[in-house]
Formats: C-alpha cells, structure tokens, sequence
C-alpha cells in the first residue's frame, strides 16, 4: 500500500481490550491501520509473524521500531511515547 | 436426453467502459491471514489491476470463476494484480481464499456500493434485501483508466478468460 501509516494495529471484532487500544490511538489523533484478525487463535499467524505471540491486540509502531501486545502495555506505551506533557 | 436448461437474460446495465477511469473505492481487502482498508488507488498506485467482480460466495459461480482464475495464475504470468470483490463478508472471503488456495485478495462489499458506483449492481436471484455484483471483469491500469471490461448479459455467465488473457498480454 502507498503511504501506509507507521502505526498497524491487530485486532477482533468485538474486542474490548483492542477498543482500550483504539481510544488511546484516537486520543492522540495517531495515523494507524487496522488489520482484522480471526478468533480462533490458530488462524493468527499473522499476528505471531509480528509480535511472537497469537494474541491480540497487538501492534507494530514503525516510528519507534516497537512490537507489543496486551492491551495494558500498549496502552501504557502509547501514554509514554505519544502523551507528551500533560 | 435432451437437457432443458434455461438462461436468464439480465437487463442492460450501464457500467463502466473501456476507456473511463474506473471509480476508486475504499473496502476491506482481505488475504489468507487478515482484511484491512484498502483503496483501488492504492493498489494501482504499485500497477495495473484486474478487478473480478462475482456473487456471493458460496454457490458454483464464485467457486468455478476462482477455480479457473487460480489456475491460470495470472498475478504471476503478466504485470497485474489479481483481485476479487463480492457481497460476501470478510469471514467468508477468508474461507473462500483457504478451500481454494486463491493467492488474491479479495474485496468485502457487503452493501454493494461499489457495484453501483460501477454500473453492475443487480438483483440476481431475488433475495430480500440483497443486492449483488453482477459478474463482471475489468482491467484497469496504473492511471486506472479501464483497458478491458466484460459484464454478464445472462446469469449464469462466467468470464471469456481467453478474452481476458489477451487483453493482460496487450497490458
């Protein structure tokens, strides 16, 4: 893809710990795209291929090199990176 | 025996032809792993594309045309890119690429606006409430001006993949 953002994140449907993700991401009006994955775990080798594990959310950040999953880490990631001075 | 076997004639339609610029689109695009938004623009942007329209998944039409288009593996034999777009879901798309071992993204367009931007919208075999593509092909190159474009005239119609094959050769 052209002009692809730096941000992907991995993500369900119906995902509450993605959406925790995604509210953060909004917050700080960050360019990111979503890539939708299966439930069922074996279907996300995608996912794994990135971040070592099947489990999402998970994101890659090409600004930072950085790859993580659970949503609190991400979460507290973002805040550090992209949260700047209160 | 003689076989009766009636084809049903579609009305004209207007769709877009040899020569327009074909309507760009954003839709979730999916392969064997993952779908996410993906422009036509986009894809063009890295080439000509061969965008194949069909109905749901599911049923023989789809099946066949992917069956006959795998196998001529055009994405590797010329300069484009493959890719297919009907009412089905993501889900189901992700099903379709894994029972046929399709290598092409496919297109999800659930509510059909991209066939009605493209003029091949119908209601093929009167579901409530569905709409689907007509079975259609277009090539469209890097300027996404469309260089071929075949749409059924009776349902079911498949693609002359001869045809199509001459016109990716005079890509």
């Amino acid at each position: 893809m052209s002009e692809a953002p730096p941000i992907t994140l991995y993500r369900l449907q119906a995902c509450p710990f993605c959406e925790r993700v995604v509210r953060v991401l909004d917050e700080y009006d960050l360019d990111y795209r979503s890539r939708f994955v299966e439930p069922l775990h074996s279907r996300r080798n995608a996912v794994k291929r990135v971040s070592g594990k099947r489990t999402v959310p998970a994101i890659a950040d090409e600004n930072t090199g950085v790859t993580m999953t659970e949503s609190a880490n991400i979460v507290e990631y973002l805040h550090a990176t992209y949260g700047g001075e209160a | 025996m003689e076989l009766e076997f009636d084809v049903v004639d579609l009305p004209e339609a207007t769709h877009v032809e040899v020569g327009e610029t074909a309507p760009d689109f954003t839709r979730p695009l999916v392969n064997d792993e993952y779908w996410e938004d993906a422009s036509l623009s986009a894809l063009t942007d890295d080439g000509p594309v061969l965008l194949v329209a069909h109905t749901m998944n599911g049923a023989f039409p789809a099946t066949y045309t992917w069956n006959e288009v795998r196998d001529r593996d055009w994405g590797e034999r010329f300069d484009v890119q493959v890719v297919g777009i009907s009412v089905s879901d993501p889900y189901a798309h992700k099903r379709l690429i894994e029972e046929r071992g399709i290598d092409n993204p496919l297109f999800s367009d659930p509510a059909a606006g991209v066939a009605a931007e493209y003029g091949i919208e119908h209601d093929l075999d009167g579901m409530a409430g569905v709409t689907e593509f007509r079975p259609a092909v277009f090539l469209v190159d890097a300027d996404r001006t469309v260089r071929y474009a075949w749409t059924a005239q009776e349902w079911p119609d498949f693609p002359d993949y001869d045809d199509v094959e001459a016109a990716l050769e005079a890509l």
